[in-house]
């Protein structure tokens, strides 16, 4: 297989991201956004806010997964990309990766490079910020390749965005757990490596899956 | 037995004899479980007094929602790999029932649980990771059905579903040992309501008081053959549907 049509999915999905609208700034501006409201919702008082503070960044990224995942395959499935896609044997799953990946690093991703300066904001203590950025990342791709099955499969029905919510929430359970486990008990606790073992097996299956659902969709 | 039944005549003419023998037998076992539950055996104030009761409707169900997940998936693995009918209407019907266990497993447990942690949702939710693992199960189940009646047709809608299943049951034991986890290292209350002050082991251990057990164990008959019997009947008319949809389809080509 030539490596071309994973780079024009890669770059196909990223001005994609781009296009629509302020392009990154979109998701800088909506964790900046929600974080702006915490204060808002739970009251000012420090302490309260550096506790709870990394665990609603972490509802954030979950629902930011789901927003923008809602599109990604329907487009394709719209405009015929994914039958061009499907001719090529083999690839498809692939593909499907590359797209989550890039979505991911569009608006996922953009929470990690926001972290210190939310986290300053909110008052969590410093030596939490490497754990949570490290955290954010990582589970933020476990969100992002759940959600892009969840995508998948819903990728030829109308208007997807609450069933992709309902399919893609419980499995986002294991990897939310270990993330906010690992922030509070920093990175020489077991939650780390759970926390990779979730990564590394949601790389290993979701892409098999997706690319599954995809060639059913496109039928 | 399974591949006996595989074929549609001979699980029609089955299922015709199995469904009223199997409900019956569990509707009779799960009174006689009730009835010894609710009112014969005395209640044990270490538990919760007259609460621990909900046991006997709980713990069955507890143990039927993680089989009909199973189940669930396995049906679905069948219909994936070998394309047979009655798998996936197997499945279909599967999902509906398990969805009832395990609201009916998460009610029980919530009722059983309000006296253990003092009355409140708040301590009842965050408190056990059980029942945790429960409501995310039930979720699961409310995806797949949701998945299903999302798609247009029925060969597409049952494809997606068994993917789903499958992506569900690997998940399955990951999600169970993240919420145990997550329970006992957390800041909140480390106990359950199954060992609070007890000093024998947790109530559904093995070790139980054996006038519990046995009540258990036939509650756990009874909702097993219950279960099958909904099931079962479910896929019968499932199957009278597809069929009269066919002989709709046969008279209008007729005429």
């Amino acid at each position: 297989m030539s490596p071309s049509p994973l780079l024009s999915a890669f770059r196909s999905s990223l001005s994609e991201a781009w296009a629509s609208g302020a392009g990154v700034l979109l998701p800088l501006g909506f964790f900046a956004g929600t974080a702006a409201l915490v204060p808002f919702t739970l009251g000012s008082e420090a302490e309260l806010l550096s506790r709870v503070g990394p665990g609603i960044l972490w509802l954030a990224l979950a629902l930011s997964s789901m927003v923008t995942l809602e599109r990604v395959f329907q487009a394709d499935l719209q405009d015929g990309a994914l039958d061009l896609w499907l001719q090529d044997a083999g690839s498809i799953s692939l593909i499907a990766a590359i797209k989550t990946l890039t979505h991911w690093l569009v608006s996922g991703f953009p929470l990690v490079l926001l972290t210190p300066l939310i986290g300053f904001m909110l008052g969590v203590p410093p030596e939490k910020m490497v754990p949570a950025m490290l955290g954010y990342a990582m589970g933020g791709l476990v969100f992002f390749l759940w959600g892009g099955v969840a995508a998948a499969l819903s990728a030829s029905v109308a208007r997807a965005g609450l069933l992709i919510a309902l399919i893609a929430l419980p499995l986002y359970v294991p990897a939310l757990i270990f993330g906010v486990q690992m922030v509070d008990a920093g990175m020489a606790s077991p939650s780390f490596l759970f926390l990779c073992a979730c990564t590394l097996f949601a790389l290993g299956v979701a892409p098999a899956a997706m690319g599954a659902a995809l060639r059913l969709a496109a039928e | 037995m399974l591949s006996y039944l595989a074929n549609p005549l001979r699980f029609m003419r089955f299922s015709r004899l199995a469904v009223p023998i199997s409900f019956g037998l569990g509707a009779v076992l799960i009174g006689w479980s009730l009835y010894n539950g609710l009112l014969v055996v005395p209640p044990d104030e270490r538990q919760g007094g007259d609460l621990m009761r909900a046991m006997f409707t709980h713990v069955p169900s507890a143990w039927l929602c993680m089989g009909l997940y199973a189940a669930l998936a396995g049906a679905s693995f069948v219909w994936y790999i070998w394309r047979h009918e009655l798998a996936d209407v197997a499945a279909r019907a599967i999902a509906p029932i398990g969805a009832g266990y395990t609201a009916l497993c998460f009610i029980t447990g919530s009722i059983w649980g309000q006296k253990g942690w003092g009355a409140g949702w708040h301590n009842l939710i965050l408190g056990d990771s059980r029942l945790m693992s429960v409501l995310v199960l039930f979720f699961l189940f409310l995806g797949y059905i949701a998945l299903r009646a999302a798609l247009e047709t029925r060969q597409k809608a049952a494809r997606a579903a068994a993917i789903l299943a499958m992506v569900g049951i690997v998940n399955v034991p990951i999600i169970k040992v993240s919420v145990d986890m997550w329970q006992t290292t957390t800041i909140h209350q480390p106990s359950s309501v199954l060992s609070i002050g007890a000093p024998e082991p947790r109530a559904d251990d093995e070790g139980m008081n054996p006038i519990y057990l046995q009540q258990l164990l036939w509650g756990f008959a009874g909702h097993s053959l219950f279960a099958a019997a909904m099931i079962l009947m479910l896929m019968r008319s499932e199957v009278y549907t597809q069929q009269a949809d066919r002989h709709l389809a046969l008279k209008l080509e007729g005429s």
